[in-house]
């Protein structure tokens, strides 16, 4: 099973294991991770799951909403931002990144 | 004494708060406790058989298999145990006394929760309507994960749907029907569809939109009563006589919030549980939060209704919050841009703050398109914005307005530019010396 480690905007680590098949948004609402909000539960509404995608994580290319939602993060979107209701898990680790705030 | 197990522990100490209602909101005070420093016990109780879910996804993903109470859940048995947060599912509260000090929620089954600090996310249940024929098997609502199963094992073997309600449940679920080849009626007793919550433009959109992918849609209709045989519904008889064939109906016309429990205690109730900015009751001593709570309007933009209950997933998270603060002595004012959101068929509606007492509204994108914005505007103020299928313009509202900006409304039907390039600093601001 895929373990996915969410770094917190101050450094903080917290990694969990995940279920491939999960997003990484659903991964870390459910095991109570801070820093990824996710008000409309992945529907592609709210851009409060906003992370940074370290450079070993690898995952398809976003879509065109997804596109369009990261340009109303909380924080501004970087070139790794990507909303993390979108990724789903395979059987690699993953690294990502929150940022200081999501809403 | 009476309980058992764990349960019995926490309650013996009288220590330690009790939060009724397993819900979104319910498990938001639980976590946020926690987060603020909480340490004394903490028990989540709930008369569902699941652990806590979301609702949302019941008249929409769930209906299409897409997901299960199970992989709705909020959080994992793991996160309840190492945050020591004891959840106790199908045990239905049925009397609770209380002083200053704490008290003792009783329920059905005759166990015993005592509290020191007492926290009520009751939510909602559906508005019944009690028409001859209601007790007919076909006949739904739906709130529960309970329900939706029941709903989507009858939608499964059905031809005819008829949908009593055009608000965004019955909607959702109507568009997920006639997506499914069902033939689909949707019954709506007032002139417009979504009537409580968006504007007479966005409303009529949502009607052609609808009748353009098949659906039915009868305004004004006036349900006289549901028709069966053997038990079971098979037509829905309306006042102008017109009798519409069904196999299901869903009932979807608005919820009543849950305040038996706060009548008890001698909470003042009024259309939902009356608490203040910090989410106390008028006791002092107990918070409320989510569906269940009548809030002052907590939009940060100045002006419109006074209070009002918000049933929305945003408002049940950040109600919460502030509740759980409350309870720990640190209360906060709880201040927002109220959002919500339906997604029907390719429709995609997002909505920004509060669009009550408007006196302007620009239109932004053709609806023939179906993707555009309406805007609304009060005395010159931005104060919310309906978006089909343009997230971009619903993330810069709710951007705007918690920022204060301004977007002036001349310029706000320009689809050249993006919103957010069309925004100006709030009000001049002249510092003096």
């Amino acid at each position: 099973m895929p373990s996915v480690t969410y770094i917190s905007a101050t450094g903080g680590e917290t990694a969990v294991v995940g279920f491939a098949g999960d997003s990484v948004m659903e991964t870390a609402v459910r095991n109570g991770v801070p820093g990824i909000v996710a008000e409309c539960g992945g529907s592609l509404s709210c851009a409060t799951c906003h992370v940074f995608v370290c450079a070993d994580s690898v995952f398809p290319a976003m879509e065109d909403l997804e596109d369009d939602m990261l340009d109303g993060t909380a924080v501004d979107r970087e070139v790794n931002s990507r909303l993390s209701c979108q990724l789903k898990l395979l059987d690699a680790d993953i690294r990502v990144t929150t940022p200081e705030t999501q809403v | 004494m009476t309980g058992t197990g764990a349960s019995a522990h926490v309650a013996a100490q009288a220590r330690g708060t009790l939060i009724i209602g397993a819900c979104q909101a319910g498990v938001q005070l639980a976590s946020s406790l926690r987060e603020q420093g909480d340490t004394e016990p903490i028990v989540l109780v709930g008369e569902e058989p699941h652990a806590p879910y979301q609702r949302p996804p019941l008249s929409k993903a769930f209906l299409k298999g897409e997901a299960t109470a199970d992989s709705l859940t909020f959080r994992t048995h793991e996160f309840y145990a190492e945050h020591h947060i004891e959840l106790v599912t199908r045990e239905r509260i049925v009397a609770i006394e209380r002083d200053a000090t704490g008290g003792v929620a009783t329920a059905e089954s005759g166990r015993r929760f005592e509290f020191a600090r007492l926290a009520l996310t009751t939510g909602a249940v559906p508005r019944q309507i009690p028409f001859d024929g209601s007790e007919l098997e076909g006949i739904t609502y739906l709130r529960t994960a309970t329900d939706a199963a029941l709903l989507e094992q009858r939608l499964a073997g059905a031809h005819d749907v008829v949908v009593v309600g055009g608000g965004f449940i019955g909607l959702e679920v109507a568009a997920g029907a006639r997506a499914a080849g069902k033939t689909v009626t949707v019954l709506e007793a007032s002139p417009r569809l979504v009537g409580r919550a968006v504007s007479e433009t966005t409303s009529a959109f949502y009607l052609a939109a609808h009748r353009r992918r098949g659906t039915r849609v009868i305004l004004n209709a006036q349900v006289v009563r549901f028709l069966g045989e053997h038990d079971r519904v098979t037509a829905v008889e309306l006042g102008s006589g017109d009798v519409i064939k069904a196999d299901v109906v869903l009932i979807g016309v608005g919820v009543i919030a849950r305040t038996e429990l706060a009548e008890q205690l001698g909470l003042a109730v009024d259309n939902g549980i009356v608490v203040d900015a910090s989410a106390l009751c008028s006791d002092g001593l107990t918070v409320a939060a989510g569906d269940c709570a009548n809030l002052p309007n907590p939009s940060l933009t100045p002006g419109g209704i006074e209070r009002l209950r918000l049933e929305s997933v945003q408002n049940a998270v950040e109600q919460a919050k502030v509740a759980a603060a409350t309870l720990l002595g640190r209360p906060a004012e709880y201040s927002t841009v109220p959002w919500f959101w339906s997604d029907q068929a390719d429709l995609k509606l997002q909505i920004a703050g509060l669009s009550g007492g408007h006196d302007q509204i620009v239109l932004r994108g053709d609806p023939d398109s179906e993707k555009f914005s309406v805007l609304y505007y009060r005395a010159g103020q931005l104060i919310a914005a309906d978006c089909v299928n343009r997230p971009l313009d619903f993330i810069a509202v709710r951007a705007m307005l918690h920022s204060g900006q301004h977007l002036p409304s001349d310029r706000a039907a320009d689809l050249s530019l993006p919103l957010k390039k069309l925004f100006l600093p709030a009000v001049p601001v002249l510092i003096g010396k």
